[in-house]
């Protein structure tokens, strides 16, 4: 899924600070998965900023309520009867909603809440990690179901770097060298030669390198199913 | 417009007020210097400096540094170009220096174009900081002696910068303002995309007189002699960004085959005569594409020879 964080309730205030009534619309997705921007979370925001403006002797209408997704249409029209009741939207999606929301809604002005973070997914309770960089050529099968694009601060494609130790990349000392976890697994089975093949270059047009991209599902779109 | 103590042949001609005449050299898709050496002899003497373009449409080529190291050994000025995209910010500075250590006292930023149009579209790209970014970093470099971080830069590079101006990209009420920017960002020159429509141009250089950023920057009006009604057909067709209007397509093809080079190269003679006249212009960036060897000939014919 998309991981997200909240930003810090001082750059929300300063968006909305010169706002009075003001929506915060949490979405089911993702960020209700990783606790950032459900409805339980929007709630909390919205008693936050209410709070604080009143301590600034500046009181602000808040409410609340999430969508079913931010990031498809169907639900974004939900609010289309009240998204004109008021003088700002912070959205709590990842970034894609508040784009839906503006491309929808072009008289009403979305504010961000959350920084989209990585595709990842939960490790421990309250602890997401990045599994996946959307490169858009999944190879992981070539290394042990582990990915080297994702979880390698360098990206590399032929075993670890001279950085490694005991393990943990050099980048961050909390952080687990991939490679090393690859390379073992594949001591593990016996396939270690599986690593020693010059990769080829990789084609990154199909990463965001290539531009903005785009999935099409013909027989969606047709109908025909 | 202050002096940048760059030591610039360019930056002098400006600041002296002559017409300035640049041209452009595309280095070899190889190690080929020669091929380079007997470009330049073409261009020298003719122009002040010459454009020493980096990957340019994203086509692997020999270095902009390297080329225009070798075009400095030659008695040439060069305008080393460095494009974002193949870069981030230490690989940048760290040219910046190199190309100052070997003599390079004029550089223009640019985005670049991006690889899918070149000839590696497989290619991871760059794009740490984008052109508006590379200038305020070259400006940072020049007049602070600092590095991005804030270091200090034990001999700073003391570059003229250089920017490039597209007038005729979409939205084109955006235009200017975008030009103005890179101008604050600290531009001393600009050098625009090759102009075909005159009328959008002096439309255009109206709104930068009228904001007065040809007091703050000198601008040079990019010219490029069509070789035939196929290339100007090409260009209007598949270069992004081209405003080639029909009439001058349908001028070259009024003239036999032949004599349809010539006729491109009366069409940029005429260019430059009103380049000369029109106010906010300060001179003329010729980009004689794979023709360097026309640039004598229309140095002499447009009259701006001998150079200062």
């Amino acid at each position: 899924m998309i991981v997200a964080d909240r930003k810090s309730l001082e750059e929300i205030l300063g968006m909305v600070a010169d706002r009075d009534k003001i929506l915060i619309l949490g979405c089911k997705g993702c960020v209700t998965v990783c606790n950032v921007g459900g409805l339980k979370e929007a709630e909390i925001l919205a008693s936050t900023v209410k709070i604080a403006r009143k301590k600034e002797g500046r009181p602000v209408k808040v409410e609340h309520r999430a969508l079913e997704r931010q990031c498809d249409n169907e639900y974004v029209a939900q609010l289309a009867d009240s998204v004109a009741d008021y003088d700002a939207v912070v959205s709590m999606a990842c970034g894609v909603g508040p784009q839906f929301l503006s491309e929808m809604y072009p008289d009403q002005v979305f504010f961000p809440a959350v920084n989209t973070t990585f595709f990842g997914g939960a490790v421990q309770h309250g602890v997401w990690e990045e599994r996946c960089a959307g490169c858009g050529a999944c190879a992981i099968h070539l290394f042990g179901g582990l990915c080297p694009i994702a979880r390698c601060a360098k990206s590399l494609l032929h075993g670890p770097c001279g950085g490694s130790s005991n393990g943990i990349c050099e980048v961050h000392k909390d952080t687990a060298c991939i490679w090393d976890a690859i390379v073992k697994k594949k001591l593990e089975t016996g396939r270690l030669e599986d690593l020693v093949a010059i990769k080829p270059f990789k084609d990154w047009r199909t990463a965001r390198d290539g531009g903005p991209r785009r999935s099409i599902r013909e027989e969606l779109v047709k109908g025909t199913i | 417009m202050t002096a940048t103590q760059s030591g610039s042949n360019l930056e002098k001609v400006l600041t002296a007020g002559h017409f300035a005449f640049t041209g452009e050299c595309g280095p070899p898709k190889g190690a080929n210097v020669a091929h380079l050496r007997k470009k330049f002899k073409y261009l020298k003497g003719n122009v002040d400096c010459v454009n020493m373009t980096d990957n340019q449409t994203a086509v692997v080529r020999m270095s902009s540094l390297a080329g225009s190291a070798l075009m400095k050994a030659e008695g040439l000025e060069p305008n080393f170009q460095m494009v974002c995209r193949d870069r981030n910010r230490l690989a940048m500075m760290s040219d910046i220096l190199g190309a100052y250590a070997l003599g390079v006292r004029n550089m223009l930023c640019l985005s670049g174009d991006h690889q899918s149009f070149g000839n590696h579209p497989e290619a991871k790209n760059v794009h740490d900081i984008d052109s508006m970014q590379l200038i305020a970093l070259v400006k940072k470099m020049r007049d602070e002696e600092k590095f991005l971080n804030g270091e200090d830069i034990d001999v700073a590079p003391k570059m003229f910068i250089g920017a490039a101006c597209n007038p005729f990209a979409d939205p084109y009420e955006f235009r200017v303002h975008r030009l103005a920017t890179k101008i604050a960002a600290g531009a001393d020159f600009i050098q625009t995309q090759c102009i075909f429509n005159m009328d959008k141009f002096r439309d255009f250089m109206k709104q930068v007189v009228d904001k007065g950023l040809h007091e703050r920057c000198y601008i040079l009006a990019g010219v490029t002699p069509m070789k035939n009604a196929g290339m100007a057909n090409f260009m209007s067709k598949y270069v992004p960004g081209m405003d080639i209007p029909a009439s001058l397509i349908k001028r070259l093809k009024g003239v036999d085959k032949r004599d349809q080079a010539e006729e491109g190269i009366r069409f940029a003679l005429e260019q430059i005569e009103a380049f000369k006249e029109m106010q906010g212009v300060a001179g003329v960036h010729l980009m004689a594409i794979e023709w360097e060897h026309k640039v004598p000939e229309i140095a002499e014919r447009a009259g701006v020879l001998p150079r200062p």
